[in-house]
């Protein structure tokens, strides 16, 4: 158990940046997922960390102490990579016996067919024998011991890459997107138990997965890098309602979240002939970030696209598609004022026109805004702070 | 039980396909093994068109011929010599070459020119630096205080001689083959094994690159063997098995009883006996290969 400290973590392949300075810290017994798309530094940032790769300036601590220039074997660090990386010509026990059997067995101790010459080790060698044990009951893998890792199958071999990390009681474990050669099914699953792992070894994790829904669901922070750069670092949720640009709204969220043009005027931002009652710093065009579920499908009828309801104004909506996912069903479509954008609704069946039949049929729907579940961005992507304005009296 | 009529076209369907394939393995080894086998069961020379049965009077006088015995001793002996140079060094300089970033390729292409040369022509080189008289190597050594060495003149030290030159004929072939297994071995097991504690060059060899480097080692292991038992060329044009039999081979001997004595009968027992070791040798290769195989 330790916190992990990066200070301003630089690092370059050849001419290409790939971090530009990362600073970050974790706390002791807490679970930060690095996470963003393929390139944005956060496997070479894990790798740094490991030890396995050197950064070009920057300081790392473990536990306060400044393993910077350390070999991984010195920084008590555990890593389960995307491959598992198990030993094929071990077995399972000797694939988790390895950091043990590594860091108590002098060398001469060590050399293949030593044990068989001479008794070297006895002891240290059934001490780590009931450890492994151990450890392999409480990952269900104990009835595997003597198999080899073809003999797994990918979720075993998971496991099996699991225990040897824990095996070693590592200050910090590192774990680079181990669920990305598990089917989907299997992904959900272990997700549930590597996040009990979490609660029940109380020790530090750092996750990497370019998987937001890995992210958010396991992890106490998530930090999202883009481009070598670390956008935002909190609480999953705080990333989801309040992301601190358009980069880190867009990554996160499934479906993603929807981006229509407005106007700064005098009492509001204008989209379309829609005025949200919103009071955003700056003027001008801004971005308004729209979450899926912050737009209700109504069945209130006769309503004109600018009118005020309870629940926000009026747009008229042009549905292009529905899919349906059981409980709720997506909708794809456009603002009749902007036809060539893309906006996608969530709806809950329960909802009059979330029956599909109803949706089958309809070709343009009436919806309304949630004012205070709106996101404001400048052109460049920043966000902006916005306050509610008294609403307009509702019809 | 009896085909129908479209599985008995099926089934000479298959065999035609399979007689072209048939017939030629017939040609090539079925039907010359056991002409040679007949052979080695007559005293035909090549001298006289007559020739009788003898039964297995060649494979008695095989085991008691004292060039038999010589030449067996001076197979293995070379094998000895060769065999562990062959694996041992090509495997270190794999190893080395494959930690070059930037060389490599270079590298590559100098230790594998020796294998794209004929072999022939190089042991006349190699015959020519190894003079006892004029050669560069005793010149060499001569020029640093070092009393020359009869390399190819002496019975102690020809088949030192014989090796070193097949070893470095060989070294590349060998080489290239541990790269191709180095280079199939994950990074990320490396990796692993940093992170486990297994850094160290000792423990990074011995826990991860020897064991993935099974099949390979198992393959170069037997090629170099059966390469080392087919020893004749250099012999041939070096050393014509002297000095005093010193590096009469086995494939030599075979040859001289064949086509310099004419005891073809002979000659072609002692071929099935070398038939024999080599098909050892690729029974151990067949049994162990897959066994070896991790993924």
């Amino acid at each position: 158990m330790a916190r992990l400290d990066l200070i301003d973590i630089k690092k370059s392949f050849g001419e290409t940046a790939v971090l530009h300075g990362i600073s970050m810290s974790v706390e002791d017994g807490e679970f930060v997922s690095l996470v963003g798309q393929s390139g944005c530094g956060k496997s070479t940032l894990l790798r740094i960390i490991a030890g396995l790769e050197a950064p070009d300036s920057g300081e790392i601590r473990i536990d306060g102490r400044v393993v910077t220039e350390a070999v991984p074997k010195e920084r008590n660090v555990a890593m389960v990579f995307q491959d598992y990386a198990l030993y094929p010509h071990m077995s399972v026990g000797e694939n988790m016996a390895m950091p043990l059997v590594m860091a108590r067995l002098p060398l001469y101790a060590r050399l293949p067919g030593m044990r068989s010459i001479m008794p070297l080790g006895r002891k240290t060698q059934a001490e780590i024998h009931g450890e492994i044990g151990k450890v392999a009951k409480q990952l269900h893998i104990d009835h595997l011991l003597d198999r080899k890792p073809a003999q797994l199958s990918g979720g075993q071999r998971q496991r099996v890459a699991l225990g040897r990390a824990l095996v070693r009681n590592p200050d910090v474990f590192l774990m680079d997107e181990p669920l990305s050669n598990l089917d989907a099914k299997l992904r959900v699953q272990v997700r549930t138990e590597i996040t009990e792992l979490h609660a029940t070894s109380g020790l530090t994790f750092v996750y990497v997965t370019h998987d937001q829904v890995e992210a958010m669901t396991m992890s106490d922070r998530v930090a999202l890098l883009q481009s070598g750069r670390l956008l935002q670092v909190g609480p999953p949720n705080t990333l989801y309602a309040e992301p601190s640009s358009l980069d880190v709204a867009r990554f996160i969220g499934s479906p993603e979240i929807n981006i229509a043009a407005g106007e700064r005027v005098a009492n509001g931002v204008r989209l379309g002939d829609v005025l949200l009652p919103v009071a955003v710093e700056g003027q001008g065009p801004v971005q308004i970030g729209i979450r899926p579920e912050a737009i209700t499908v109504t069945d209130a009828v006769g309503l004109s696209s600018g009118a005020q309801t309870r629940q926000g104004p009026v747009l008229f909506f042009a549905k292009r598609l529905v899919e349906d996912l059981g409980p709720e069903v997506l909708i794809h479509g456009a603002f009749t004022h902007a036809p060539d954008s893309l906006i996608r609704i969530r709806a809950q069946k329960g909802d009059s026109y979330g029956a599909t039949n109803a949706l089958a049929q309809a070709r343009s729907l009436n919806v309304t805004l949630s004012p205070a579940h709106l996101l404001f961005f400048d052109a460049e992507g920043q966000r902006l702070t916005a306050n509610m304005l008294e609403p307009v009296e509702a019809v | 039980m009896a085909l129908s009529k479209m599985e008995r076209g099926q089934a000479k369907l298959a065999y035609m396909l399979v007689l072209p394939a048939t017939i030629l393995i017939l040609l090539i080894y079925v039907i010359p093994i056991v002409l040679v086998f007949a052979a080695s069961l007559t005293d035909y020379t090549l001298v006289s068109d007559y020739y009788e049965f003898v039964g297995l009077e060649n494979y008695r006088k095989m085991f008691a011929d004292e060039a038999f015995g010589n030449a067996l001793r001076n197979t293995f002996v070379y094998a000895g010599l060769f065999l562990p140079g062959a694996f041992v060094i090509s495997l270190v300089l794999a190893i080395a070459i494959q930690e070059q970033k930037q060389f490599r390729s270079v590298l590559e292409v100098l230790y594998f020119l020796p294998v794209t040369a004929t072999l022939a022509a190089m042991a006349l080189v190699w015959g020519a630096l190894m003079d006892s008289g004029q050669g560069v190597i005793n010149n060499s050594l001569g020029a640093v205080g070092i009393p020359g060495v009869n390399w190819l003149g002496s019975k102690d030290v020809v088949l030192y001689s014989l090796a070193i030159i097949s070893l470095w004929s060989v070294i590349g072939f060998n080489m290239v083959l541990f790269l191709a297994g180095l280079t199939s071995i994950p990074p990320s097991l490396y990796e692993a094994a940093a992170i486990d504690g297994a850094d160290g060059p000792i423990d990074k060899f011995f826990r991860v690159t020897w064991p993935m480097l099974g099949p390979t080692s198992m393959f170069v292991a037997v090629t170099s063997s059966i390469t080392a038992f087919k020893l004749f060329d250099l012999v041939a044009i070096l050393t014509h098995g002297g000095p005093d039999h010193a590096s009469e081979v086995f494939l030599y001997l075979t040859f001289l009883e064949g086509f310099e004595y004419f005891n073809m009968g002979y000659s072609a027992a002692l071929s099935l006996f070398f038939l024999g070791i080599i098909f050892l040798f690729a029974l151990i290769q067949a049994l162990f290969t897959d066994r070896n195989v991790h993924y």
